[in-house]
Formats: C-alpha cells, sequence, structure tokens
C-alpha cells in the first residue's frame, strides 16, 4: 500500500510551503487547497515525484458556489503503482474563473477541461482546443451554474414545454 | 363480391381469389416493413433484444434493420433526442423514402421522460421534429410492447389506399405547442 | 503514362452508423483507405444528469444513474449508493451486501455478454450475438424476478437493497451458473474467439500502450488488456470485495502485440468466468438477516462535506465526487463515467499511421463505450 494522506499532504507542502492555503485532513475525504497559479508546477511535481507518482487523473470537476462569490475547481489523481491517491482544490473568481491547464501533463485533462469549460465557464489558459464538447457547438450560457435559467426556445423547437 | 355470387363451379371457389387492388398491396407491405437502425440510448438496447432470437420481430417481416434511411420505412427512435442530435434525426427523416412512419420508444421520446422538468438539453419528445404514428410508453418498454407497436404500424397501412402513397391524408403533424403548457 | 491523381478525403462517421455503439460522431481524415487523423465529437445523448441531480433528493437521483451505463446499471447504483453511505458513514447490513456483490457480478456477466456479441457483429460475425442475447435473456429474466425490470433497475439504494433475494432467485441463480460455466464458455471461445478471420481482424490492431494508457485515464479490461493488473475490487476494495478469491485477468499478447483489441476482448471473456467464481462463493456464505436499513430508505440527509468514491464497473472505474450541504437535496453530483476517458484515446490510436477506416471500427467496438456515460 502507499502513503497515509497526512503524509502527501506533508510531501507536497514541503515543495510548494507557501502556496498551499489549506488543509483539511479530518475530512472524509482528505484535500488540500492550492493557490491556483502553482497548479501546473504542482502537475508536473505530483507526477514524477518518486514517493507520489501520481500517474492517473480521475477526475476533474467544477462546482459553484455563488454565496461565496466563488468556483472551485477538484482535480482527483490516483496513483497505479502506490496505491494512494489525492484530491488538490484551487477556488477561483466567479466573474472570471481562470487557472493553467494541466493537459500536457496527463492527457485526460484534455477533454475534463473542455467539459469544465462547457458546464461552468472555466476557462483555462493554455489549452490548445478549448470550444464545447457536451452541449450544442452554439448553446449560450453555462448550464451548470446555480442561477442558470433554461432556454424557452433552441433554434425553433420549443424547449419549456411545462 | 364472394365466388359463390359469380359462379358455384368448386373449381372457381377455390383457386380464384377476389379483392381490391389496395387490399393486396398492403398485405404484401405490412409483412415486411424494414426499420431503420436508430439506437439512440437505453432503449436500443430493447430493440435490439427485440431482434435476438428470444423476442424475433424477423418472424413478422422485420428481418432486415438496414443501416441506410433510403431503404427503410420505419424509423424506431429509440432513445432520449438531444438538442445537438435533433437537426440529424431531421435529416434522416427527410432522407427517407415516402411512404414512412415512425415508432417513438420509450418514455423520453414521449414528451421527455424523466428529463422533462431539469433537462435542458433534452428535447420534449421527439414529435416536436418529426411526425410520430405510434407512441410506445415504459422506460424502457418491453420487446412485446415494441412489437404490438409494430402491429398498430401495420394496421395503419392495411387502411391505406394505393392512391394516396405519400400518405397527404393519413399523416399526423409535427407538435407545435405556442405557449408552456400548466401542468 | 498518365499520373494518377490522389488527395486526402474528409469522412464522417456520423452520429447514426451501425457500429458507433452509439450516438457518436468521428471526422476522419483518410488518404484512401488509410486514415490519417481523426476527432471525436461527443455530446449527442447529453442528458443533463449533473443538473438533474442537484434538483432531486437522494433517493429521486438513483434512477437517474442508472440511467448513464445503462447496460451494467447495478454498478452505477452501487457506486452512488456507496459514495453516499461513506459520506454518512452508514453501515449495510451484511445480506444487503452479499446481495449486492451478487446482481453486480451477474450484471458484469450480462454486460460483458452484449460486448461480445456486438463486438462480434460489428466485424461480421452474425451469430454469436444471437447466442450471447440467449444467455443474456437467462440473467435478465432472473433480474425480472428480483425487481422487476429489465433494464434499468433501481435496485441498490442508500441503505441496502430494495427487495430480498428469496430461496427460490439464488436457486435459479445457481442454475444459471451451473449451465454457464465452463460449456457455454467453451462454446464462445470456438464461435469467436480463435476464429482465424477474427484474429487477422483483431490482433496486432490498435496497439494501447501502457503509459499513454493511463495517461489518458483509460480504465477497466480496456486497460487490462494492455497488461497492467488494476483492477479496483483487488486494490481498493469497498464493501466485502476482500472476502473474495478471484484472479484479475491480463492481456499477454497471445495472439499479436499486448494491448491490441484481441487481448481486450479475450480479457472481457476471461473475467466472465471470474464473475462466475465471486458469485458462487457469494451464494455459498450468504447470511440471512435484514436486506436494507429501513429508516434510510425514507429519506436521508448526511452532514456537510465531500467524498469522491470510485467502484470498478464493467468498463473501468466508475466514480462519484459528491458535495453536501446538510440538506435533503445534493450540492453537486460528478460523475465520472468510464468510457469518457476510454474513448479519448481513439484519436491517439488513429493518428500513428498504420489504421485502415475498417481497423477503426474494431477499435470502438474493443473499447467497449456506452455513450450514455460519456455524455452523461
Amino acid at each position: 500500500m502507499g502513503l497515509e494522506s497526512a503524509q502527501i499532504h506533508q510531501i507536497v507542502k514541503e515543495k510548494f510551503a507557501d502556496s498551499v492555503l489549506e488543509e483539511a485532513a479530518d475530512a472524509v475525504d482528505p484535500f488540500i487547497v492550492v493557490k491556483p497559479g502553482v497548479i501546473e508546477d504542482l502537475a508536473y511535481f505530483c507526477r514524477d515525484d518518486t514517493r507520489l507518482e501520481f500517474d492517473l487523473l480521475s477526475c476533474i470537476s467544477g462546482v459553484d458556489y455563488p454565496e461565496r462569490n466563488v468556483i472551485e475547481v477538484i482535480y482527483c489523481l490516483d496513483s497505479t503503482p502506490n496505491k494512494h491517491w489525492l484530491i488538490v482544490k484551487v477556488v477561483l473568481p466567479r466573474d472570471n474563473p481562470r487557472v493553467r491547464t494541466v493537459e500536457n501533463v496527463w492527457r485526460t485533462a484534455d477533454w475534463h477541461e473542455r467539459e469544465t469549460y462547457d458546464l461552468l465557464g472555466v476557462t483555462f489558459e493554455g489549452h490548445h482546443n478549448l470550444i464545447r464538447i457536451l452541449c450544442a457547438e452554439d448553446w449560450v450560457g453555462y448550464p451548470l451554474r446555480r442561477d442558470y435559467v433554461m432556454p424557452e426556445t433552441y433554434r425553433g423547437i420549443r424547449n419549456v414545454v411545462y | 363480391m364472394s365466388p359463390e355470387n359469380l359462379t358455384p363451379d368448386p373449381l372457381v371457389k377455390n383457386l380464384v381469389f377476389m379483392n381490391s387492388v389496395d387490399y393486396l398491396v398492403n398485405l404484401t407491405r405490412s409483412n415486411s416493413v424494414w426499420p431503420l437502425t436508430f439506437g439512440l440510448a437505453c432503449c436500443a438496447i430493447e430493440m435490439m433484444a427485440t431482434g435476438a432470437s428470444k423476442y424475433d420481430i424477423a418472424r413478422f417481416g422485420s428481418e432486415a434493420f438496414r443501416a441506410t434511411p433510403r431503404q427503410a420505412d420505419l424509423m424506431i427512435v429509440a432513445g432520449t433526442v438531444t438538442h445537438k442530435m435533433a437537426p440529424r434525426v431531421k435529416r434522416l427523416y427527410d432522407q427517407m423514402p415516402e411512404p414512412k412512419y415512425v415508432i417513438a420508444m420509450g418514455g423520453c421520446v414521449i414528451r421527455g421522460g424523466p428529463y422533462v422538468k431539469y433537462g435542458y438539453h433534452v428535447v420534449k419528445g421527439v414529435d416536436l421534429v418529426v411526425p410520430v404514428d405510434v407512441y410506445v410508453p415504459g422506460c424502457p418498454p418491453r420487446p412485446e410492447a415494441l412489437l404490438e407497436a409494430l402491429f398498430k404500424v401495420q394496421k395503419l397501412m392495411r387502411r391505406e389506399k394505393i392512391l394516396d402513397r405519400t400518405r397527404k391524408t393519413t399523416k399526423p403533424e409535427v407538435y407545435r405547442p405556442a405557449a408552456p403548457q400548466a401542468v | 503514362m498518365p499520373e494518377v491523381k490522389t488527395e486526402e478525403m474528409l469522412l464522417n462517421m456520423g452520429p447514426q452508423h451501425p457500429s458507433t455503439h452509439g450516438v457518436f460522431r468521428v471526422v476522419i481524415r483518410t488518404d484512401g483507405e488509410m486514415v490519417l487523423e481523426s476527432e471525436s465529437h461527443i455530446g449527442y445523448l447529453h442528458r443533463c444528469f449533473e443538473k438533474v441531480a442537484e434538483n432531486n433528493n437522494y433517493l429521486q437521483v438513483v434512477p437517474y444513474t442508472d440511467r448513464m451505463d445503462y447496460l451494467c446499471a447495478m454498478a452505477n447504483n452501487l457506486g452512488y449508493a456507496q459514495t453516499v453511505e461513506k459520506l454518512m458513514k452508514l453501515q449495510v447490513p451484511e445480506r444487503a451486501e452479499y446481495i449486492r456483490v451478487i446482481v453486480t457480478e451477474l450484471n458484469r456477466i450480462a454486460s460483458h455478454l452484449m460486448a461480445f456479441g456486438t463486438y462480434g457483429m460489428d466485424l461480421g460475425a452474425m451469430t454469436p450475438f444471437l447466442y450471447a442475447f440467449r444467455d443474456r435473456e437467462m440473467l435478465l429474466k432472473i433480474f425480472e424476478k428480483l425487481c422487476g425490470q429489465r433494464l434499468n433497475y433501481s435496485y441498490i439504494r442508500v441503505g441496502g437493497v430494495t427487495f430480498d433475494m428469496t430461496d427460490e432467485i439464488l436457486a435459479d441463480i445457481e442454475r444459471f451458473c451451473e449451465y454457464f460455466e465452463p460449456d457455454i464458455l467453451k462454446e464462445y471461445n470456438d464461435l469467436l474467439s480463435y476464429n482465424g478471420i477474427f484474429i487477422s481482424r483483431a490482433a496486432n490492431v490498435g496497439v494501447l500502450p501502457v503509459d499513454l494508457a493511463i495517461s489518458y485515464g483509460v480504465t477497466g479490461p480496456s486497460l487490462r488488456g494492455s497488461g497492467v493488473a488494476r483492477d479496483l475490487r483487488k486494490d481498493e476494495p469497498s464493501s466485502i470485495y476482500d472476502r473474495f478469491d478471484f484472479d484479475v485477468m491480463v492481456g499477454s499478447g497471445e495472439m499479436g502485440t499486448v494491448g491490441d483489441c484481441w487481448d481486450r476482448y479475450m480479457v472481457r471473456v476471461r473475467e466472465m468466468t471470474e464473475s462466475v467464481k465471486i458469485v458462487r462463493q457469494a451464494i455459498r456464505d450468504i447470511p440471512s438477516g435484514p436486506f436494507c436499513d429501513k429508516k434510510a430508505f425514507r429519506g436521508v440527509k448526511p452532514p456537510k462535506g465531500e467524498v469522491y468514491h470510485k467502484i470498478e464497473g464493467a468498463r473501468g472505474e466508475v466514480g462519484f465526487y459528491l458535495v453536501s450541504d446538510g440538506t435533503v437535496k445534493p450540492y453537486r453530483v460528478k460523475a465520472r463515467g468510464p468510457s469518457f476517458c476510454n474513448i479519448s484515446v481513439l484519436d491517439a490510436l488513429t493518428s500513428k499511421g498504420d489504421c485502415m477506416v475498417a481497423d477503426m471500427v474494431a477499435i470502438i467496438g474493443s473499447l467497449d463505450i456506452v455513450m450514455g456515460e460519456v455524455d452523461r
């Protein structure tokens, strides 16, 4: 088996001491919150460090918190050889959510980031092809935001029947 | 006008069969309906199960599921239609030659199904896009329900007239609601 | 001798296609029959699962989870139920755990049978499809006896299972296991696996190297076909999977290279044997007792917090990221479908330069995708 969550957080905090904003070690699933600017270096470190070896990115999800006026982007990392995992969070301002892309570190981030852009409006700087992936190409709005209103018609087809 | 009235000759009675051309053409047409493979989601699995060996659809004439719309005369819309897919549904329907029929299979294509209230990307019923002849409720409907729908289409076919073979009088209309209806 | 003019062609393998396993669109740039580059387009079945889950309470979300991967719906239900139970720290009765394992493994067999049948049909063999569906119908009959539905069960819920598994159903399952293994599996191998035409179409085609697979997030039988022995039932066992004794099937390049389509296909066929092993052990050891937590069935209200839980579905790692704010409705449910990552590797596989248009069909079929969980 691999390292415990507390040990993994310790290794990350040694390298990125001033960028780790918060560490929740006693939650059901421990996670760390880092500054948005450092996510790309952190990704390379997590993948290449011999103790960590996080080579599988399970998923990238975004959560919208309108009361706190932020959008959180969560990276769930997993390690195939060492069998341990890590959850990294990044907190972005809601009116202009921008963060560096990690698609050069894990190729799967390509589609996951396009999905987060499509549904929540988070812009990933440096992505080679950031266009909508799930909704139709000319869809307007970011559906997963809490204040999204379903359009009445789309291209002549009535969307709200009841 | 049965043969008994015309001539009492037993040879003629057992060998001659008289009916209208409409009846004969419709009999042959309805026993050989070729569906288009248009499975979109979960209902497609039940459509495949209807075509497999237990609930064999081939014994009712639908032996060949054609992949191209130019050779099919029945479109079984099985599965949810989304706004991204709706123009393709319309285009495939337009590419089918007349007379053509549509079965709407499953709850999602009848008024949106479970996605009616919060599904922003789901077309609330395929009859907003193409005219539908038979609706099959269920999520997903059993293979026997799909077979029953096929029988209803066959019954529809048998009532038609050869002079109206482009179905100008019998085709249903696309549903165009003006404003949201109250629940 | 006049010059033969050749030019590249843009071909659209459209959303409606007999062998794209659902509504999946690929735009291919070809030079004759060789594929130079391909670009996948998804989203034709985007049914807004995450928005729906935010507006319904925890019990009402369960039917939407099994419409995501509709061929292995029990695994999706199980993943969601275990995620909520992990957040609530809820203990499920023993008998419910055993029943959950039995139905998940039976559903895995049904899903792999479907994959086997449709893969044969994609490559031109019509008969294995009918044989696979004959056995699948037996399984669906057992499921219908158990919970009333053939396809989208909603059987496993937060706190246990909906209906008890009677002795009659257990006897049916035992009879099915007797019938299925080993005679039927031998029949499938004779029908398709070692057929010369099938081998020449599937071996050495679509070779997936290990580092490319892990970088693209491929999991499940597609990753095990490339030689990586990663199975979440063994690596991170949830509920009672650590009590069962079974092997992890890995591709070994028997017919061609390690990681080709034949390996992925054979991993699925061999996994059916292992699932039958697990079902037999579970039937032998199942205890009596309650099958659900009645209080949880009436409605749950997990505490505030977030959790990410993953299980091994039929196609790979099914993950649910759940954010709860203490009310009866979840704040955010993010579902990670394995086919979303599995199909993203297609563009990398076909741009190597040795893939023909017919090979694309073989690769898509061997990755075994279900569009319901790609688009959610």
